[in-house]
């Protein structure tokens, strides 16, 4: 099996999220970057559980500058045989899909994963994107996937429930949560990462459809209002009359 | 010139996301100076609750009456939506920001080379077409526009409040180049509980943490949902853990809510937990601890052992029910 998995950056979870340039542009001092949790997490780990199963290569892709190397080395370490960067500042997620669609047409891969959303952007947009510049069918929010012979079966999340389905191979899979367990990069890993190759090409020419105008922060939230543990029914008396929710 | 909206049903059940979506559609089309709001729903439906869209806003709904449409492919799906769009000249195609929205949103924004927007928390303004939506899970809103001629939004669930008007929609056939033989997901089977809204569409959700100390003790917070018709939800470690289903799992890298009332019981408040919550319109805390941070985020709260608050509680909302 040919597996491709697209990983990208985002903010460390803990994070404080602060703005520059007239709240314009993320501000990026003091802000550490880890892989995307649901690449890492999911896509990454079972594809090369895939992989250790049938046999066959796992090579990511990210779209993204130099400080990008790092984290595809972690991905190298954790298992991915090689790797590919487009380098570029991806500018919105059609620009990424294009670039990821413009690589992974030459290369025919059985497989292609993603996570299911970046947790700084949250566009779960790249996924499908991606399929439909390539023709190929899409399984979004995958919680788990077994494969045999061309034929995958995969649970997938949706609205209060499960939908089980197959589909045979060449697809694209958006991972989350259940696809697979973390897995932390062991010495070997590191070690073995350091000489896997990492291909960087140059991005191909993609318009870029949306555009940031500004950012905000959230109002801060009024101070909490604490209620007596004796006396819930005041709680609720709270919730009907003056919140109005209930 | 049209403004095109995708009809989410369940077996002809037309889903309130969908509702949420016609009247955004509905008010797209009237900042771009009273466009026609066309709906488009496949598969196997009824009539009747297609007309009843245009309470919602919509003045036509387009059917295609096959059951290939019944499960759901999103390659097939998304060529006869882009289809229609181009059939109906859509300069805006609408949908719901879920688990069908998520995967045709994408697709048919390539298809027609259209700027998207996923998870709109406002209606599109200005004569750059501004739409805010939350960003960095919670912790932030951005405003983007689009570039492009045409453009594709989904609408993020209980953003906006339900807005009923009168008037029905004409019901009319559209025919379309995609069929049976189109579609390469073969779908099984479909399980959804019945009994209880889907966490992301929940308007009332009770969640619990580690501190209720194990499964067995969960019973108080489904007697707590149910007596207020709430949805179940919790934090990352209990998923992990196998006390709750994973789906339950709130947060950053978990479902991210935005119900009118959000109940936190024996939670600490991690920052990953607060992003998936913050857009929640009322915040409960109930924690033993005084430190807890997610008091900060709370707009009520109390300071107590779960095990003795909770219980009474149910009790308070039974009376309040009953009265
Ligand atoms: C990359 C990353 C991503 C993450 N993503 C998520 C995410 O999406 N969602 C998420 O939830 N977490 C996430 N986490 C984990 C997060 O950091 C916290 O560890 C987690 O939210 C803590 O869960 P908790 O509040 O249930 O447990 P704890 O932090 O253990 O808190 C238990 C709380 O219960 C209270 N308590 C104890 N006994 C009682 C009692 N009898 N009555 C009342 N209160 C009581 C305690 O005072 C305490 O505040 C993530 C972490 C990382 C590193
Ligand atoms: N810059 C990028 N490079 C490679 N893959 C990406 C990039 N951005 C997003 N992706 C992939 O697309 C998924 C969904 O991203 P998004 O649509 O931005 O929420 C992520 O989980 C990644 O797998």
């Amino acid at each position: 099996m040919k597996l491709l998995v697209c990983i990208c950056k985002t903010p460390d979870t803990t994070a404080k999220i602060s703005f520059t340039n007239d709240n314009t542009q993320f501000d990026t001092n003091n802000v550490s970057f880890i892989m995307n949790p649901t690449d890492e997490w999911y896509a990454l780990v079972r594809a090369i559980e895939v992989k250790e199963q049938l046999g066959g290569t796992v090579t990511v892709i990210t779209v993204g500058q130099k400080d990008l190397d790092q984290i595809v080395r972690k991905a190298l370490a954790i298992g991915a045989d090689n790797a590919v960067r487009v380098n570029a500042e991806p500018t919105d997620a059609y620009f990424v899909a294009k670039q990821i669609a413009a690589h992974a047409q030459g290369e025919n891969y059985d497989l292609i994963f993603t996570g299911k959303e970046t947790i700084d952007y949250n566009g779960f947009m790249v996924g499908g994107m991606l399929a439909e510049l390539l023709d190929l069918p899409f399984v979004s929010l995958a919680n788990h996937m077994e494969i045999e012979g061309n034929t995958a079966t995969v649970s997938r999340d949706i609205e209060g429930g499960v939908e089980k389905l197959t589909v045979d191979t060449p697809f694209v899979v958006s991972a989350q949560k259940g696809m697979a367990e973390q897995r932390i990069p062991n010495m070997r890993g590191i070690m073995m990462a350091r000489r896997k190759p990492l291909k960087v090409v140059e991005p191909v020419a993609a318009a870029s459809l949306i555009s940031t105008k500004v950012y905000e922060l959230p109002p801060e939230r009024k101070s909490v209002k604490l209620v007596d543990p004796e006396n819930p029914a005041e709680l609720v008396r709270l919730l009907h009359e003056e919140a109005k929710v209930i | 010139m049209s403004v095109l909206v995708y009809v989410d049903h369940i077996k002809g059940t037309v889903k309130k996301g969908t509702y949420e979506a016609v009247n955004y559609a509905a008010k797209v089309a009237e900042s771009l100076g009273g466009k026609e709001v066309i709906a488009l729903a496949l598969g196997t439906t009824n009539n009747d609750s297609l007309a009843a869209l245009g309470t919602y806003g919509a003045s036509k709904v387009l059917t295609v009456n096959d059951a290939a449409f019944d499960t759901f492919d999103s390659r097939p799906i998304a060529k006869v939506i882009a289809e229609a769009a181009s059939a109906n000249a859509a300069e805006v195609v609408v949908f719901s920001h879920n688990s069908s929205g998520k995967a045709l949103a994408p697709r048919v924004a390539v298809r027609l080379e259209a700027g998207l927007i996923t998870g709109a928390s406002s209606v599109p303004s200005g004569d750059d077409f501004t739409v805010r939506r939350s960003v960095f899970s919670g912790k932030a809103f951005a405003d983007y526009t689009i570039n492009s001629a045409i453009k594709v939004l989904s609408v993020n669930p209980n953003s906006f409040p339900l807005e009923e008007g009168e008037g029905t929609a004409s019901v009319e056939a559209f025919s379309t180049s995609v069929g049976a033989g189109d579609f390469k997901v073969k779908v099984l089977e479909v399980s959804r509980s019945t009994d209880t809204v889907p966490l992301p569409e929940a308007e009332l959700v009770v969640s619990a943490g580690r501190g209720l100390k194990g499964p067995e003790n969960w019973g108080m917070v489904e007697d707590l949902a149910t007596i207020l018709g709430a949805t179940t939800a919790c934090s990352r470690p209990v998923a992990d853990v196998g006390w709750r289903p994973h789906h339950e799992h709130v947060g950053q890298t978990g479902v991210t809510v935005q119900p009118n009332l959000y109940i936190a019981i024996g939670i600490s408040g991690a920052i990953q937990h607060l992003a998936g919550v913050n857009n929640s319109k009322v915040i409960v805390v109930i924690n033993k601890d005084p430190e807890a941070p997610f008091f900060k985020a709370a707009d009520y709260g109390i300071v107590g052992d779960a095990f003795e608050v909770v219980p009474k509680l149910i009790e308070a909302l039974k009376e309040f029910k009953n009265s």
